[in-house]
């Protein structure tokens, strides 16, 4: 995508190049971060979108990890062309096309609530806060398909950690970057915008919940979510919130958005369950993209009981869905 | 036009034309390009179909008269065919793919789930239709009663626009755009009845035997 027309050729178009190397090395901390973080800003307003839209950068992560299913992980095409991000358009198909040109640096996530040392993490930062880990995780949607991705990312207990729940925090609110600008065709999704969603404070301790900011061993692509999204493997794909800038450490339950939209369809908890049928279709199977037959058994929390079942000893998890 | 409207040729190129969109999901298929979700795929598209032309069907009507173009009513019969074709398509695929034969399941969902319970009804309310599509069954049941049971394509189209509102599950404006287009062509008729209570639908009269290819004579 770098070759233009000899006349539409400018010296802001023969530069980003370099940038665009320099970004790599500011996102692996390799650089001196105030110089670099000045081409970072200056790659946001040099690169042509088209370039920096392919701008995947190499991460390193640690593998295999303890928690890594062996199932056959799906490929990469298939998780970065089938995506429900309804502020890029409501088709699967839309948000690769138009989440191109999203602009996803720079970028902070601000932590805040019922914390003692709220503070507001630069993209830099949350590459650095604890050695990236590789997680081959399933991936279990409301829909009923399902597919296998290696995450990087580390568990969100670390960020948590940082900033020092206070005993009042009992849900971890979260919420999604929204620009109408960037995402013109948010007002076609019928769903509240900005995206929110919540999780209990021990489903988001729990180290398989993951702060995600790669997949197949490079940063995310836009339409995945980036530049950091939320990864919770036992729950339905849409609590795993995308492009995440605020977490907030609350009292309360707090809202969320399919559930604001649906209640009846969508809860609070919305873990895998094969026994809980969604009102419109049995959530007993599953389609394995990118296969045909929707014959693939739905596994209780999705196949993470042992790790997660006893969170909810005691609960009625049909009342609780 | 009235020469090109009564030429066999046109009806074979439409009949051709008709097919397209089966061609290429076939060809989607063999080739791997029904997206990261195929069967998802097949669903959508053989039910827009079906919708398509259970409108284009219903719009014969409308535009023999505003045209005054009567020759129109040869294709009428080909078009809910292939509506019924599609959706005949779309129910074998969720049944195949979708529910992988479990008609247990199936009887479950219909019953429980409205989407589908309304989506059925429409697909089993086209199969008498289809059925009584020849000339033969016109004159065994009469031009009369035969157009009273056609009227059920009525029923059928909003039963398929119900079905696709009730399935989305936020992004309701391409459901309401085909009820848009299924409510005016109805509207049309009821507008037409009022104005011209005498004059019902047209009732073909069937070419005895036509070297056109039809799907069911």
């Amino acid at each position: 995508m770098l070759i233009k027309r000899a006349s539409d050729l400018k010296y802001s178009d023969i530069t980003p190049r370099e940038d665009y190397v320099n970004r790599r090395k500011f996102l692996y901390g390799l650089g001196l971060a105030g110089g670099l973080a000045l081409a970072g800003k200056g790659v946001a307003d040099l690169v042509s979108p088209s370039i920096r839209a392919y701008a995947n950068t190499k991460l390193s992560a640690s593998s295999p990890n303890p928690f890594d299913t062996t199932e056959k992980v799906t490929p990469y095409q298939v998780v970065t062309t089938y995506n429900n991000y309804y502020e890029f358009g409501t088709d699967k198909d839309q948000p690769a096309r138009n989440a191109q040109k999203f602009v996803t640096s720079p970028w902070t996530v601000s932590v805040e609530g019922e914390v003692a040392k709220p503070r507001k993490f630069t993209m830099d930062e949350i590459l650095k806060l604890a050695p990236l880990e590789e997680r081959i995780y399933r991936h279990r949607c409301v829909e009923a398909w399902s597919i296998v991705v290696p995450w990087i990312g580390y568990s969100f207990s670390t960020i948590a950690n940082l900033v020092e729940p206070t005993p009042k925090a009992k849900f971890v609110a979260f919420e999604s970057y929204f620009d109408r600008k960037q995402m013109p065709l948010w007002d076609r999704a019928g769903i509240q915008l900005p995206y929110v969603e919540g999780l209990r404070l021990d489903e988001a301790m729990h180290p398989l919940t993951m702060l995600t900011v790669g997949m197949y061993g490079e940063t995310l692509p836009n339409q995945d979510g980036a530049p950091v999204r939320m990864t919770i493997p036992w729950k339905y794909g849409f609590k795993s919130i995308k492009s995440l800038v605020k977490i907030k450490f609350v009292k309360d339950q707090p809202p969320t958005t399919w559930n604001i939209t649906n209640a009846h369809e969508y809860g609070f908890y919305s873990n895998v369950n094969p026994n809980v049928d969604h009102p419109r279709w049995t959530q007993a199977r599953e389609v394995r993209l990118p296969g045909y037959f929707k014959n693939t058994k739905t596994l209780m929390f999705n196949g993470y009981g042992d790790q997660v079942a006893s969170l909810y000893n005691g609960m009625d998890l049909k009342k609780n869905y | 036009m009235n020469s090109i409207l009564t030429s066999k040729w046109t009806k074979v190129v439409v009949f051709l034309a008709c097919l397209i969109p089966a061609g290429l999901l076939i060809r989607g298929a063999i080739t791997g390009n029904l997206s990261s979700n195929p069967t998802q795929f097949l669903e959508h598209a053989t039910g827009d179909w079906t919708l398509r032309f259970l409108a284009i069907t219903l719009a014969i009507s409308p535009l023999r008269k505003i045209l005054g173009q009567p020759q129109l009513i040869r294709f009428r019969r080909m078009f809910g065919l292939f509506a019924f074709f599609y959706v005949f398509c779309h129910f074998c695929i969720y049944l195949g793919l979708d529910q992988v034969l479990d008609f247990h399941g199936v009887w479950a969902d219909v019953m429980k789930r409205r989407y589908i319970t309304v989506g059925f009804t429409g697909f089993v309310l086209m199969i008498p239709l289809a059925v009584t599509s020849t000339a033969g069954w016109i004159r065994r049941l009469g031009g009369k009663r035969w157009q009273m049971l056609h009227r059920l394509i009525y029923v059928s189209a909003a039963a398929g626009v119900i079905h696709f509102y009730w399935l989305v599950k936020s992004d309701v404006h391409l459901p309401l755009e085909y009820a848009g287009v299924i409510s005016v062509l109805l509207a049309w008729r009821i507008y037409n009845w009022y104005t011209n209570p005498k004059r019902g639908t047209a009732i073909p009269k069937m070419e005895r035997k036509s070297s056109a290819p039809a799907i069911s004579d």
